[in-house]
């Protein structure tokens, strides 16, 4: 499927500590929000890189529900993340925490998730709330920001 | 995936990033590393301390001299890490685009 650039994901720091991701859907708020809050759904799409698979996708759509995501490579890899809902407003909000399991928790990562009508489409805004700048450090350095990548495809060419 | 958050910490700094891909093209010592950074020895010191304790560098005894090296098994954890965060947001997100393309046909042009 080719990529439009209206549709690219983008993503940018705020603040000493927020990370923002947006990204535009050719669909309406409800059907991004919904394909955000039911299990079936997100089983179809967050699932990272080609070969991993989510054999637990728990996700109780309401305030106070629990988020619990587990991926696998298939391989011996894989790792999950927790989380509690605390806010929705069906079609345009949810508000939520989430941790990663390495298997240690992360810290918490508080995220907004606004979905806005953007002409025929969505504009989904991802709001990450980290606790200290040491933390998004952390998330900046994941390769997505300064030209890391570059930097990380060199070096794997010697590994 | 032990020591995640000291790697990348140490990665927070564009020294140390500059430091390693630098060492991605071979070894080099102090007072090599010193001198196209234009930094004293001291602080490469200090950068290359916390690269070696988030396991990143090691060092090679050579006589008297104590050439830093790529860990190879540090930059590889991360690296596994690191490729997988940054592809698993944007092939998520085209993913999504078919997940959406599905459901949301049958309310194409029909507005609430």
């Amino acid at each position: 499927m080719s990529m439009t650039t209206t549709n690219k994901m983008k993503l940018k720091t705020e603040g000493d500590t927020h990370v923002v991701v947006t990204r535009h859907f050719a669909a309406s708020p409800e059907a991004v929000y919904r394909a955000h809050t039911d299990p079936k759904l997100i089983s179809q799409w967050l699932l990272g890189p080609e070969g991993w698979t989510m054999p637990v996708c728990i996700n109780e759509a309401r305030p106070g529900g629990k988020i619990r995501y587990e991926w696998t490579n298939g391989r011996g890899g894989g790792f999950f993340i927790t989380g509690e809902y605390s806010e929705l407003q069906p079609f345009s909000r949810i508000v939520h925490v989430e941790r990663m399991h390495l298997p240690d928790p992360t810290p918490d990562n508080h995220i907004e998730t606004t979905f806005e009508p953007d002409g025929d489409g969505t504009l989904m805004t991802m709001r990450m709330t980290l606790p200290d700048q040491k933390t998004r450090a952390t998330m900046l350095a994941t390769g997505m920001e300064h030209g890391m990548e570059a930097s990380y495809v060199r070096l794997e060419e010697l590994l | 995936m032990d020591g995640l958050d000291t790697k990348f910490y140490a990665l927070a700094d564009p020294t140390r990033r500059a430091i390693l891909v630098r060492l991605a093209k071979g070894e080099a010592t102090v007072n090599q590393l010193a001198q196209p950074f234009h930094m004293t020895q001291p602080a490469i010191s200090q950068h290359l301390k916390v690269l070696e304790a988030a396991g990143l560098i090691d060092q090679r005894v050579d006589g008297t001299r104590r050439p830093r090296r790529l860990a190879k098994a540090g930059i590889k954890t991360m690296d596994q890490w690191l490729q997988m965060l940054r592809t698993a947001l944007e092939k998520n997100y085209d993913r999504l685009d078919e997940v959406l393309a599905t459901i949301d046909k049958p309310r194409k042009g029909v507005r609430k």
